[in-house]
């Protein structure tokens, strides 16, 4: 639910900050590995979620294949560093950048179809690109590529390193963040609310939504290629299955959807609870198969009897949230 | 002085079946032009044709000197044609001030998203939803929803607007008040073409009619030479009443 | 030259099981606009089921169909009032997503009860020789029962009351409520009668290739890019439209490895999609 005031003070970003600020400082200060390699996930969870989110919750398409985006910046960031020893900043924003042009060229194709045809299209681009880089020599075929000990180097060797990727994953998360409140709030994110309400109705109001689709489709890609970069240059090693892994593509979207799709803090919520939903589970039971049901199950719920998700809840019962909670 | 929307020998068929065919249609600046025939007589569909829903087979659509025939509704919308629908489309889950936010954003000016809203705003207040300005589209009442549909396509500013039966399903309180509210917008410049069925809006708020049966125009003239036309009245199966003026039974 | 034509036909045999399990994707769509993300999970637990049923009832495996059929039925119902009857009037998304989530929750158990490893399902059907070349008897009979079941299909939409009522259901939801037609009801109906399809597309799979919980994905494209080639909501189409999938595997398998085929067919559906956004019989519900 969205809620406009023409109130200059916005509270909301003030609180993107903090959160950002907390998740760069707390491990740095306390100098503590684990919690920087838990929220690290973290962070990582929260940008494929709030990426996600334009899509789905802005536009209202479901992108299914959203992990592509991740696993083919990460290979193209770890392709560069490994074989061309680019640096890592350089090699990443390269992959950011062409997956953004792939997404925005295949999105005017398919987006200029409707949202079922548009998921259809995404379900399969995964396992299509997974099979595609299985058989792809270049990039190691289904072995993957490896990164030596010295492409840490230049970052001061792989302790230092680790904590510069840390820094450089929680700054992607927080511009995620960022981006997601101000598309929200331009004229972008407005056309892109009237999609996802009636898209008929918002073309005949003249917005250009084929274009507006891809756009976006584009601009979701980029932050979570750039995490995809991050992860695996981190990690040491890409390869198809752990890159293009469709359970990691489908808990993007039970985060959007439990946390409260539409919102800004809503994936970066769901994102968080399932997480810790996922923790519990997993040390709970001794079938991970059962993360798959339950997950399945909180979606059907959320979908049948709260589509608003948790956000979604709190805004109907508490109003003054919108401002302060967006 | 010529037209602002030139129609030329339009033409539509969908499967076998003549939806629109040889239809020749002209608004004024400032006009309002009155576009009424029975049930399926192709009404909507030259609506669609007109905003780009749908492709004419035929025919051509030139709009204050652009040739807009076949562009896609986005595009029409830019060149300031506005449309309000006769099932409303209310984007439900904004508010009411969102909904006209959007009008004004993508109409015919490519404004700000802040100019937009003080639009919106006004045009909200000017048709009577003021109260109403945050409330979800969604949770308005069919007279809301109908009032919303005509505010969001005023709020793009156009300089052609096409109502598509707006009085349908109102009260007779609410069809005076919606009355009210169309001779506004034709005094504040606004060329309109409109669909409607309630007879006797029709004949007071028209400058012109033209009447199509089966896709093809039966006539065309000021209220009065229509409504007394033979082919019209039998068009309407001999229910001459039913094209009384201003006061008759409706 | 002739190696290919024994592999085009066949390819033309399992296309037919490909038709029968799109039928069941494009009767649903066609009818209530809902895309079933559960079909490929679906067919999964048709092959199970006939791996399950066969030695269980101690029949043969074509014996224990009519079973499977009924047990799909029953399935397809309960699913549509679980998790389908509460999207139908809401955005397209909603229903994606629920159907999805009864996947999640399907393939979450097929997994559980069943592991990923591969399964078989033991038949034996006499191999037909034909101008030098074996037909396998299993492909044949496939082929044969799919046939059999589509035209018994037709012959429900087409010649009983029921089935006018979901063309009617289809055609226009509200006039037939107007009509005296129990709309819902028939929404179920089809819903189950889809879901009925998709099941024993699965267990006639199963009688023709080993499978694991994971088949799914694959046959389930195949039934995407089938669905699109003949038309939403045309059953007719779907089945031509296996088939002619079925002629193109024919024709690429002695010329390229297996696992290029899903990136052939996905390539081909979204090809499909973007030049002919109506689908290729132009009946379309967008």
């Amino acid at each position: 639910m969205i809620s406009v005031r023409l109130s200059s003070f916005r509270p909301f970003p003030w609180l993107i900050l903090i959160v950002t600020a907390a998740f760069a400082l707390v491990p740095w200060w306390t100098d503590n590995v684990t919690w920087r390699e838990n929220l690290i996930l973290a962070a990582l969870d929260i940008t494929l979620a709030s990426n996600l989110n334009l899509m789905l919750g802005y536009a209202g398409y479901v992108n299914f294949g959203n992990i592509v985006m991740f696993g083919l910046g990460g290979y193209i960031g770890v392709y560069l560093v490994s074989v061309w020893h680019w640096p890592l900043l350089g090699a990443t924003l390269a992959g950011a950048i062409a997956v953004s042009i792939i997404a925005y060229l295949f999105g005017l194709g398919v987006l200029r179809l409707r949202g079922a045809y548009f998921a259809l299209a995404t379900i399969g681009v995964n396992e299509a690109v997974s099979v595609f880089v299985t058989n792809f020599e270049p990039w190691g075929g289904a072995t993957g590529l490896y990164l030596s000990l010295g492409a840490y180097a230049p970052l001061g060797g792989p302790g230092r390193a680790l904590w510069i990727v840390y820094f450089l994953m929680v700054a992607v998360m927080g511009l995620s963040l960022a981006l997601s409140y101000a598309i929200r709030h331009s004229k972008f994110g407005l056309g892109l609310l009237a999609i996802g309400e009636n898209e008929d109705a918002a073309a005949t109001l003249g917005v250009p939504t084929r274009i507006y689709k891809a756009m976006v489709y584009s601009v979701s890609a980029f932050l979570p290629a750039i995490a995809g970069g991050l992860y695996f240059f981190k990690s040491g090693i890409i390869e198809p299955s752990g890159a293009f892994d469709l359970t990691t593509s489908i808990e993007a979207i039970v985060m959007v959807m439990l946390g409260g799709q539409g919102t800004v803090a809503g994936p970066a919520i769901g994102a968080f609870l399932y997480e810790e939903l996922r923790g519990y589970l997993l040390t709970a039971q001794t079938f991970s198969h059962f993360q798959l049901v339950v997950a399945g199950l909180l979606l059907l719920v959320i979908v049948l009897f709260a589509p608003g998700g948790l956000l979604g809840f709190v805004h109907q019962k508490l109003p003054f949230t919108r401002r302060w909670l967006e | 002085m010529t037209a602002l929307l030139e129609v030329t020998d339009l033409g539509k068929r969908f499967g076998g079946v003549e939806a629109v065919a040889d239809l020749d249609l002209e608004v004024s600046a400032g006009e309002l032009l009155g576009l009424i025939g029975p049930n399926g007589a192709g009404k909507s569909t030259v609506f669609n044709l007109i905003n780009g829903v749908v492709a004419p087979d035929s025919g051509r659509i030139v709009f204050a000197g652009a040739n807009i025939t076949g562009n896609a509704p986005y595009i029409v919308a830019r060149h300031g044609i506005a449309r309000a629908h006769q099932i409303v489309q209310p984007l439900a889950g904004l508010s009411v001030l969102e909904n006209c936010t959007v009008g004004a954003c993508f109409g015919r000016d490519n404004l700000s998203l802040a100019r937009a809203r003080e639009i919106a705003r006004e045009v909200v207040t000017t048709v009577g939803l003021a109260e109403r300005m945050d409330t979800l589209a969604g949770s308005l009442t069919t007279a809301g929803k109908k009032r919303l549909e005509l505010a969001r396509a005023l709020s793009a500013r156009p300089r052609l607007l096409l109502l598509d039966e707006v009085l349908a399903g109102l009260n007779p309180t609410e069809v005076e008040e919606m009355i009210e509210i169309v001779q506004d917008i034709r005094r504040a410049g606004v060329a309109i073409l409109m669909i409607e069925h309630v007879m006797r809006a029709i004949m007071r708020l028209s400058d012109r009619i033209v009447v199509l049966d089966l896709g093809r125009k039966l006539a065309a003239g000021r209220p009065q030479e229509v409504a007394n036309d033979p082919k019209v009245i039998e068009a309407y199966l001999g229910d001459s009443n039913l094209l009384a003026t201003t006061d008759g039974a409706a | 030259m002739a190696e290919i034509l024994a592999s085009v036909i066949d390819g033309v045999l399992i296309g037919a099981v490909y038709g029968l399990a799109a039928m069941g994707l494009t009767l649903i769509w066609g009818v209530m606009n809902v895309i079933n993300l559960s079909h490929g999970a679906i067919i999964v637990f048709g092959m199970f089921a006939l791996y399950s049923l066969s030695p269980m009832l101690g029949l043969n495996p074509y014996a224990a169909l009519p079973i499977g059929v009924v047990i799909g039925f029953v399935a397809g119902m309960l699913l549509y009032w679980v998790a389908v009857h509460r999207v139908i009037g809401r955005p397209p998304l909603m229903s994606l997503l629920s159907t999805f989530a009864v996947n999640m929750v399907l393939i979450g158990l097929g997994t559980a009860f069943w592991s990923t490893s591969p399964y078989n399902v033991p038949v034996w059907l006499p191999s037909v020789s034909w101008q030098g070349y074996t037909y396998t008897g299993t492909h044949i009979m496939a082929a044969v029962l799919a046939a059999v079941i589509a035209g018994l299909l037709y012959l429900l939409l087409y010649r009983t009351r029921i089935g006018k009522a979901i063309r009617a259901v289809s055609a226009n939801r509200a006039a037939a409520e107007l009509s005296g037609i129990p709309t819902t009801q028939m929404l179920a109906l089809s819903f189950g009668l889809g879901v009925t399809l998709a099941f024993a597309s699965g267990m006639l799979i199963a009688t023709l290739f080993p499978f694991t919980v994971l088949s799914g994905g694959a046959y389930q494209l195949k039934s995407f890019v089938v669905t699109v080639l003949g038309g939403l909501g045309n059953p007719a189409g779907a089945l031509l439209g296996g088939i002619f999938l079925g002629l193109i595997e024919g024709v690429a398998t002695p010329f390229m490895p297996v696992s290029w085929m899903p990136m052939i067919e996905f390539t081909l559906f979204v090809i499909v999609l973007i030049a002919f956004p109506r689908g290729i019989f132009s009946y379309s519900r967008t």
